[in-house]
């Protein structure tokens, strides 16, 4: 069982509290309506499957109930770290992206 | 004493007999004993049948690694297990043992004809034997093998042991008791460090326990040890015997199982069985030591073939002798000690076969003072005897060449193939393994968690190397957490230093491929399989691994992996690494389902969900359904009515009067706030604008794609507050779904999102005189159709209870959803019983509500969807808000795939011939059509229909809105059954009794 770091309850806590919630950082589009059948597609579909580190969202369901991003190895299982919806993509260090 | 004790050996106890059976036999061995070491004592070596060829098998080690000596245990109904491993279980009064896999005993048995056609059971011969002719699959293979498959028979009963679960937290978690474990745990605990150290065995020590002769700073190893485990005590470690680390997991997390009472004469009443631990600790120290190889050779299975490690336990530990005449075959200097204790202890050993051309001085010169023949450069190429070895082949060999063989008389052949370090935990962790090709072994390498490796488990040898590792491995743990401590050191006499080689099969000079010579003991793997399978094109180990099921029995190859790699590298012309090795998977040793299931099974495997009416729905005989986590009441017989005939009744009733329905378990949530009209805009396919407050309206939910997610009736309460419903088992996907837009797309939205499902109580009023019932208790509200139309909602008083107030209908009568704070549920629902009774109001369940939402074709998400439905599919479009610019799937509605005309649609279906379809039967249009027939839907809702006196259901079905009136097919095992397409609206299509 994973021990995951809630950025908003700034607390360690077990896997279980936690849901996971798709890959981050996909914004629904201002104006759906504007985008052609393979752009919707893509929004709707198309995930980046990574084998690495993965930029993933998170929720404290069983917690403070919040929404958080998390950047996540998916050979090691291991979170690189987890931060708050409104703050931007971290950037991997070259010793991290190595791992 | 049994003819094989040696009086005064072992730590088992002499005054304290024990009795036990094997196959009905009664035998006595000693407290202490394992059920194989006490067998042993008494000389029975054969204790099994193997699983393929139901060769005579008995114990080749003296531990969890045993692949032979499976037996089935028990202690009364319902506590039989299969394949317990005699080595393990601990001898205790009144055991009753039975071998396995043997029919009509174990000495003579039919199934050993398997032996004699072992061509026909060689690699593969699932894939080869099975295939021709195909009409034989059915009848003559799949029955062949589902009897032959598994080895034990499975209980039958209900485990009636129960299982505890615990959490641990700790900073230095030492895995393995021996002297590589005792030393780091206490090292780390001088440290003051909180630290426990785990040993699968019933006593702690490892190896110690069976090198007594080995003297530790100046004392014998056994009073040394005593004295390290009385420091461990005080230092305050924590100890824990018969506890197997089964599995380690991610952030230094180890499972841990500890058998409480199988070795127990009497378990206290309600004691738990098992244990399962689960361990976080900052450090762990994997002191697992390592497992002996067996040698690959013709007949190396033979009962009385045995490790020579395990031999040594047997003398050591148990004060049991395996034979009277041993042998000894290895290619590795530890089973040379195993034949000095032996002689020493009054035995004898006939001959010393060692592989090797060269052995070190000091052991050849301690075989000739024993008076053992000691053959290098030698090898085994045959055993013989029946139930039990009487003798070896032995060969010489000299650069290569196998010369004759003569044969030598004995009743145990004590074998070593070199050791294994004991890496399956460190490789649970994903840990890189390198391949040491000096010790020609795997050792651990690249860490993925905070670890230390200790002792054999990381290829070292003899106890003053071993010791001392222990030492460092807990000084590194220590110095990680941020402590420190002094290192100490031990002096060790008498030590037990020694190297060995790696070997494929040994080399013979007969036809290799008629030898039984066996890599995979409890799969019946043979050194020819692998070779077969890497003629036949395996190239990679797990391909070797899946076709010849080497190393895939419930030992996970703990004796076979490495001896299976090397002849499959051999037979590859690699190097072993590049062929690699398979991974090692939790649990370590098989573990029983109690220990994982713990408290989670019967009542307490999961939580039910009641509502305040329950009780009232149980004293009155309802029948329960479970509906998601809930329990709900299904309908309620009255004295000799069937499940048909009481609800066909509650039907009738509430059409034809009044219904009384508990409707608690619907979803509630509240969305208040500012914005929240604009966020039920967004969220819902329908305009929520120009809904005025007191008024509500049916709520349609998408996902992006398109598909419908949920529905419910969604009233307006004020301007800035809605009164969601969602449908039972939809509540928390609902909340989660608005949720995840409200805080990551729409943050701006001012709104606020509440459950509050279980707040309020939930009672459904139906039928013609469902106002008159309601009416009288009733305060604050004019409840005439006029003032208080259809989908109206408004807060006034019921019964004297705070309410809100619904009139809606999923039955298409006139109806009413009366909404209290949950703890006057009960109230309510009595009140209006009471008030109900010159109507003879009729209380009805999930069933009878279904049936009559089904008349009026009113759908239920999850039952007519399936999510791949769209509003349209369903008939819904109506609930579409087309002026609206954008909602949730709104932009997947024009996709091309979903507005295709030929889509399955809802629609409603009669049959011909009166009868009731099944739900979930598939549909077809031509039902002359060849095999298999093209599914054209299927039906999703079927149910007899009291008001339309005849069975109605709703289907899927490619193009249905198109196909009105059109028959369709439904090919079903006692024939095909014809039924008309329709409107799913199957009642009052006008929905006139809705106005009343």
């Amino acid at each position: 069982m994973l021990l995951i770091h809630c950025p908003y309850c700034d607390e360690t806590l077990p896997e279980v509290e936690f849901a996971y919630a798709g890959e981050a950082h996909i914004a629904r589009p201002a104006d759906p309506s504007a985008l052609t059948d393979e752009e919707w597609r893509d929004y709707l579909f198309i995930r980046t499957n990574a084998r690495g580190p993965h930029y993933e969202r998170w929720r404290h369901v069983h917690g403070c109930g919040r929404f958080f991003n998390a950047l996540r190895d998916t050979v090691t299982d291991r979170f690189v770290t987890t931060y708050r919806i409104d703050e931007p993509r971290p950037v991997l260090t070259p010793l991290e992206a190595a791992e | 004493m049994s003819r094989y004790r040696i009086p005064g050996m072992g730590r088992v106890d002499p005054a304290a007999p024990v009795s036990f059976t094997f196959d009905g036999r009664r035998y006595t061995g000693l407290r202490g004993d394992t059920v194989a070491s006490a067998l042993l004592a008494n000389g029975v070596h054969l204790m099994g049948r193997s699983f393929k060829y139901h060769r005579p098998r008995g114990p080749i080690s003296a531990g969890s690694e045993e692949p032979n000596a499976l037996i089935g245990t028990s202690r009364g109904p319902g506590r039989f297990e299969p394949n317990t491993r005699a080595t393990v279980q601990e001898l205790r009064q009144g055991l009753v043992t039975e071998s396995q896999n043997k029919w009509p005993r174990l000495s003579f048995d039919i199934g050993a004809v398997n032996d004699r056609a072992y061509m026909l059971f060689s690699a593969g011969f699932y894939y080869k034997t099975f295939m021709w002719p195909r009409s034989f699959w059915d009848k003559v293979y799949e029955p062949f093998i589902r009897a032959a498959a598994g080895l034990g028979k499975s209980p039958t009963e209900a485990d009636p042991d129960t299982y505890a679960s615990r959490y641990l937290h700790t900073d230095v978690l030492v895995v393995g008791g021996g002297a590589a474990g005792i030393a780091a745990a206490l090292a780390a605990a001088q440290s003051g460090a909180k630290v426990t150290l785990v040993d699968e065995n019933p006593e702690m020590g490892g190896a110690l326990l069976s090198d007594p002769s080995v003297r530790i700073d100046g004392r014998g190893s056994w009073a040394w040890l005593a004295d390290q485990l009385s420091q461990l005590r005080a230092a305050g470690v924590t100890l824990m015997t018969r506890t197997t680390a089964i599995g380690y997991y991610h952030q230094n997390m180890v499972g841990l199982v500890e058998r409480l009472t199988d070795h127990l004469d009497q378990p206290p009443q309600d004691a738990p069985r098992e244990r399962m631990w689960r361990v976080r600790a900052r450090q762990v120290i994997l002191a697992q030591g390592a497992l002996e190889k067996p040698l690959v050779f013709d007949g190396n299975d033979r009962p009385g073939v045995m490790l020579a490690g395990a031999a040594q336990t047997y003398l050591n530990r148990y004060g049991v002798k395996v034979g009277d005449n041993a042998a000894v075959v290895t290619c590795h200097d530890s089973a040379y000690y195993a034949a000095f204790d032996l002689v020493d202890a009054g035995g004898r050993v006939a001959v010393i076969v060692d592989t090797r051309d060269q052995v070190r001085p000091d052991l050849a010169d301690a075989a000739r003072s024993r008076d053992i023949q000691l053959l290098t450069g030698h090898t085994v190429t045959a055993t013989g005897g029946r139930l039990r070895i009487s003798s070896i082949r032995v060969n010489p060999v000299r650069n290569g060449r196998v010369g004759s063989g003569r044969r030598i008389s004995c009743d145990a052949l004590l074998v070593s193939g070199g050791w294994t370090p004991s890496l399956h935990l460190f490789s649970h962790t994903k840990g890189s393994l390198t391949w040491d090709a000096d010790s020609q072994t795997f050792l651990p390498r690249h860490k993925t968690e905070a670890c230390q490796i200790a002792g054999a488990g990381r290829g070292l040898w003899g106890y003053a190397e071993v010791l001392a590792d222990g030492v460092t491995a807990g000084m590194a743990a220590i110095t990680e957490i941020g402590r420190s401590a002094v290192a100490t050191s031990a002096r060790v006499e008498g030590d037990r230093p020694g190297t060995g080689s790696s070997q494929k099969e040994l080399p013979t000079d007969r036809s290799a491929g008629k030898a039984r010579a066996f890599v995979d003991y409890q799969n019946d793997v043979t050194a020819k399989d692998i070779r077969l399978a890497v003629r036949e094109g395996m190239r990679s180990i797990e391909h070797v691994k899946r076709y010849t099921t080497n190393g895939m029995a419930t030992d996970q190859g703990k004796m076979s992996n490495i001896n299976g790699l090397m002849i499959a590298a051999d037979a590859l012309g690699k190097e072993p690494p590049q062929v690699g090795l398979t991974t090692f998977r939790p649990p370590y040793t098989p573990t029983s389902f109690g220990a994982f299931a713990g408290y989670h099974r019967g009542a307490t495997f999961e939580l039910t969900r009641k509502t305040p009416i329950d009780p009232w729905a149980e004293a009155h005989g309802a029948v329960f359904e479970p509906v998601s986590l809930w329990r709900r009441a299904w309908y309620f017989p009255r004295p000799g009515e069937d499940m048909h005939q009481a609800v066909a009744r509650e039907c009738r009733a509430t059409r034809a009067s009044v219904g009384i329905f508990d409707a608690s378990t619907l979803g509630k949530i509240e969305v208040a706030g500012p914005d929240a009209v604009e966020f039920m805009n967004r969220m819902y396919t329908n305009p929520w604008t120009k809904l005025p407050p007191g008024r509500c309206r049916y709520g349609l939910l998408l996902g992006e794609d398109g598909f419908i997610r949920d529905d419910g009736v969604i009233g307006r309460m004020s301007p800035d507050l809605f009164h969601v419903t969602t449908t039972t088992g939809g509540a928390a996907r609902v909340l989660n779904m608005m949720e995840d837009y409200l805080q990551t797309e729409w943050p701006d939205l001012n709104v606020w999102l509440t459950s509050t499902t279980e707040q309020w109580a939930t009672i459904a009023l139906n039928g013609p005189n469902a106002r008159k019932v309601l009416e009288p208790l009733v305060e604050g509200l004019d409840l005439s159709d006029a003032a208080f139309p259809h989908m109206s909602v408004a807060e006034c008083s019921v019964a004297g209870l705070p309410a809100r107030l619904f009139r809606l209908s999923f039955t298409g009568e006139l109806g009413f959803e009366i909404n209290v704070p949950a703890r006057h549920g009960l109230t309510l629902w009595n009140a209006l019983m009471e008030s109900g009774k010159a109507y003879d109001i009729c209380p009805y369940g999930t069933e009878t509500m279904h049936v009559l939402r089904a008349e009026k074709g009113y759908i239920i998400v999850g039952q007519d969807t399936d999510g791949t439905v769209t509003p349209q599919d369903a008939g819904l479009g109506w609930a579409i808000g087309k002026a609206k610019a954008d909602f949730v799937g709104k932009r997947s509605l024009s996709r091309p795939d979903i507005v295709d005309p030929n889509r399955k649609q809802l629609v409603g279906l009669l049959t011909e011939d009166g009868s009731r379809l099944e739900e979930g039967a598939q549909i077809v249009l031509d039902p002359n059509q060849d095999v298999p027939m093209k599914m054209a839907g299927h039906v999703t809702s079927s149910y007899a229909s009291d008001a339309l006196g005849r069975p109605i259901a709703m289907a899927v079905i490619t193009g249905g809105h198109g196909r009105m009136g059109e028959t369709v097919h439904i090919p079903m095992p006692q024939g095909t059954i014809r039924a008309q397409i329709t409107s799913t609206n199957f009642y009052d299509p006008d929905g006139e009794r809705l106005k009343a």
